[in-house]
């Protein structure tokens, strides 16, 4: 019976150290960047451009080139994912063929590696509907990355929605629409939403994708056409060059906190929907 | 009913906003559908003039002299994958364990934080860490250059860690209570209940956790490339460098033209039909499989 | 039987849910400006049948119906119906109370909105004489906008009940509407069914004998799908035709 005891105690203390160790992880990665990379960060390493291939100067092109990407992607993922996730909750039959592919068809996109969809938006966008390397074709490629995301967290954003909603509200004579728009929608939209800052999330950190179709040109984008480099692209190619590691870690450690800020909203807004939906 | 113009032209509006979402969803497979096609049309003439198993066996590559054989790269994916996994699955799912059945609740929701946070950092930088904490210290206490398939396992590893958790998690909490309460009921302990019971019940989903973390494992790219060092031979040790087909196409896509890139290409499509296949089979191993599968 | 105004009318209906028949071939008269009460053990077919009066189960996939009802003499299952428009002159009111997670304003006013009203006065108008009618005048006039959540089960009801007043409908059919409610709640409820059949026409399903009793001007009883007895709620109660009938009254079954 001792002898038991001991074992099980044994065994909750490897639980508890395995939890620790994912703790001392992350937090050892955030600390590391942080230390190093605080010095680097000022408000002109935010607002100047960078100089000399980023030897010198700040790193705002890059910022800007990521704000840019990202909301370009948005754009063009938002409405096709949250209009097929209305579409196959509420009009397709939960059991049809159409329905069931393009779920599986969205978990298949989930798992492609970003080299994959690199190579994809390169052959298509870039040369194909010649694009070129630009903002476009970056955002185009990043909205089908991000597109399952979106669809999948609107999906379940929308069944958690209460289905006596649906009922109450046709019943009363309002057609499909009308009851999507007016009742469905406004319930579900702090779970759409989380999807949605989860994507931003993706979208900031993508580098793979980004340097085979928008390029790694430093200049300030300003047209959909123009080529850019975002601050992860920034970052690969600083650190693989060993251009600057004092900007590299400002740019990392920018980076991180970007990151930390989007999961504290996607959490924010997610404790909203489950108090909105009970 | 009477049917005034108003209502007709209501439903001419209501059939319209169908046919939009219906075309939305219908994207889906216009995308998965042109991805196929453009993929295949580039990476097929190469694959195919070198022969399937000459491209995929065959070690040799030197893209300039036009012979194509990716054999050190998925050798060096395996490695990489093979050796991350060896570490951080069993991690993952002991920490899986500890969130959903030992840790006190509070302290259960808050690591569930903190590994959406872990899974929220760019590959990038989990590639600039590695290249400038992992990488030295292996230089340093282990010999070699540092860039190498221990410093990819370890960086891989930790990016792993997320997906096999939460899937492992997830599956763990589906577990119907009365399950675990039967267990104890006939005198079990806690542990042989988890041990006996719990991870029994949830099988199909841990492994859908190891085998999605596999995958995410092998299509990684950005912070092998930081990490692994990238010479194109089959590794002999696991302090010697190596590139995997993903680091393959990021690092020569920027020059490549003609045959070269076509057989950049061809591995891009290797890599694609691979992780299409092991998501095909999760697909089934999750409705095949018990409780976690009964939807 | 004194004679009266049909309102509603089925004719041979029957309802499939995939292979399953859930109703065979049901012949009923529902009587303008009255209480229709329908008893019966569950899964006895009597929701299903009243939600083919408002054509709820085009909704459940895989649902077949064949035969006819009528609304003043016009058949309701026809190519040509605007099931919209069917829906606002039959409302509904389910056996949870779900209010809308919106305003008690926003939550009255969503009907009249939908079907094109946007002058607000006209809305305040409705919404106040709805929210009387309903009984919840006196209780929540002066909150109009807090949560509609907020409030206890049994004013949810009745600001549901509100709601479908809200869009004028001429029958209302009510899907064990006291199910889920307190006592007192209840008596307010069926004070309230009284008190509504002045102005409309109504169809209630009950598990509660008594609530029908209470309530109702006729009773249909079901069983199996089929209708076995259904005639004036006095003399089904008092001298039932039927033995099941007798038998289900009595308590014996169900």
């Amino acid at each position: 019976m001792a002898k038991n005891k001991w074992y099980d105690r044994m065994i909750t203390a490897a639980f508890w150290s395995a939890g620790l160790f994912i703790v001392l992880i992350l937090a050892s990665i955030i600390a590391y960047i942080a230390v190093k990379g605080i010095s680097a960060i000022s408000l002109d390493f935010i607002l100047q451009p960078p100089s000399r291939a980023g030897r010198a100067g700040g790193i705002s092109t890059t910022i800007v080139s990521t704000v840019y990407l990202t909301l370009m992607s948005l754009l063009i993922a938002v409405p096709v994912g949250v209009g097929s996730a209305i579409y196959l909750q509420e009009y397709a039959h939960s059991q049809s063929r159409f329905g069931r592919l393009v779920n599986l068809i969205a978990e298949t996109l989930a798992g492609i590696p970003s080299i994959v969809f690199g190579l994809f938006g390169f052959v298509f966008f870039v040369v194909f509907l010649d694009l070129g390397w630009s903002i476009l074709s970056g955002s185009l490629t990043l909205a089908i990355m991000i597109l399952p995301t979106i669809t999948r967290t609107a999906q379940e954003a929308i069944l958690a929605v209460a289905h006596e909603y649906r009922e109450n509200s046709l019943a009363l004579g309002a057609s499909r629409w009308q009851t999507v728009s007016r009742v469905i929608l406004p319930s579900a939209l702090p779970g759409i939403v989380t999807g949605i800052i989860l994507s931003i999330g993706r979208a900031v950190g993508e580098t793979a994708a980004i340097i085979l179709t928008a390029g790694s040109s430093l200049g300030m984008p300003i047209a959909p056409s123009d080529p850019a480099r975002t601050m992860a692209v920034h970052l690969y190619l600083m650190a693989m060059e060993g251009i600057s590691a004092e900007r590299a870690f400002g740019t990392a450690l920018l980076l991180v906190i970007l990151i930390v800020i989007i999961n504290y909203l996607a959490n924010l807004s997610l404790k909203r929907f489950s108090q909105a939906v009970r | 009913m009477k049917r005034g113009p108003a209502k007709k032209r209501r439903s001419h509006k209501e059939s319209f906003i169908e046919k939009t979402l219906a075309f939305s969803a219908g994207l889906f497979v216009m995308v998965i559908a042109v991805i196929t096609i453009f993929i295949f049309s580039k990476g097929l003439p190469v694959f195919l003039q070198v022969g399937w198993q000459d491209f995929i066996f065959d070690t040799d590559w030197r893209p300039t002299r036009g012979i194509f054989g990716i054999g050190a790269m998925v050798l060096g994916s395996i490695a990489v994958t093979v050796s991350a996994m060896v570490w951080a699955v069993p991690l993952g799912i002991a920490t899986a364990v500890f969130m959903a059945e030992i840790a006190p609740g509070h302290i259960g929701r808050m690591l569930g934080s903190l590994v959406e946070l872990l899974a929220g950092i760019p590959s990038v930088v989990y590639g600039f860490v590695g290249l400038l904490v992992v990488v030295p210290f292996i230089r340093q206490h282990l010999g070699g250059n540092g860039l190498s398939v221990l410093a990819g396992a370890i960086v891989l590893g930790v990016m792993i860690l997320p997906t096999v958790i939460n899937i492992s998690r997830d599956a763990i909490l589906a577990v119907p209570k009365e399950y675990a309460e039967g267990s104890l009921a006939l005198g079990a302990s806690h542990h042989q209940t988890i041990a006996r019971v719990i991870i029994p019940a949830a099988r199909s989903g841990i492994i859908t956790a190891i085998v999605l973390g596999m995958g995410r494992a092998i299509g990684e790219t950005m912070a092998v490339v930081m990490v692994t060092g990238n010479a194109p031979v089959a590794p002999n040790s696991i302090l010697a460098p190596v590139r995997t087909m993903t680091s393959n196409i990021v690092l020569e896509m920027g020059y490549a033209s003609g045959d070269h890139q076509g057989a950049l290409f061809s591995t891009g499509m290797v890599l694609f039909v691979f992780i299409v296949a092991l998501n095909l089979v999760v697909n089934r191993v999750a409705k095949a499989g018990g409780i976690n599968g009964k939807k | 039987m004194e004679p009266k105004k049909m309102k509603m009318r089925s004719e041979g209906l029957a309802v499939f849910y995939q292979q399953y028949q859930a109703l065979r071939g049901i012949d009923m008269n529902i009587a303008a400006n009255r209480v229709t009460a329908l008893i019966g053990p569950s899964g006895c077919g009597k929701s299903t049948f009243l939600r083919t009066l408002n054509r709820m189960n085009d909704l459940v996939e895989g649902t077949t119906i064949k035969g006819q009802v009528y609304l003043d003499e016009v058949p309701i299952y026809d190519k040509e119906v605007d099931v919209v428009g069917l829906r606002k002159r039959v409302g509904m009111v389910f056996q949870k109370p779900s209010v809308f997670p919106m305003s008690i304003y926003d939550n009255v006013a969503y009907g009249p909105r939908i079907h094109g009203i946007k002058n607000r006065s006209h809305l305040d108008e409705i919404v106040e004489k709805s929210l009387k009618a309903a009984n919840l005048w006196d209780e929540m006039g002066s909150r109009l906008n807090s949560p509609a959540n907020r409030m206890s089960g049994g004013q949810q009801q009745r600001l549901v009940i509100a709601r479908v007043l809200a869009v004028d409908p001429e029958v209302i059919l009510m899907d064990e509407p006291a199910s889920a409610l307190d006592p007192i709640s209840t008596a307010k409820l069926e004070e309230l069914i009284s008190e509504l059949k002045k102005n409309y026409t109504i169809v209630i399903v009950t598990h509660n004998m008594q609530q029908a009793a209470r309530v109702s001007d006729y009773t249909g009883f079901f069983l199996s799908g089929a209708l076995i007895e259904f005639n004036t709620t006095s003399e089904l109660f008092v001298n039932p035709a039927n033995r099941q009938t007798e038998d289900y009254i009595t308590g014996r079954f169900g």
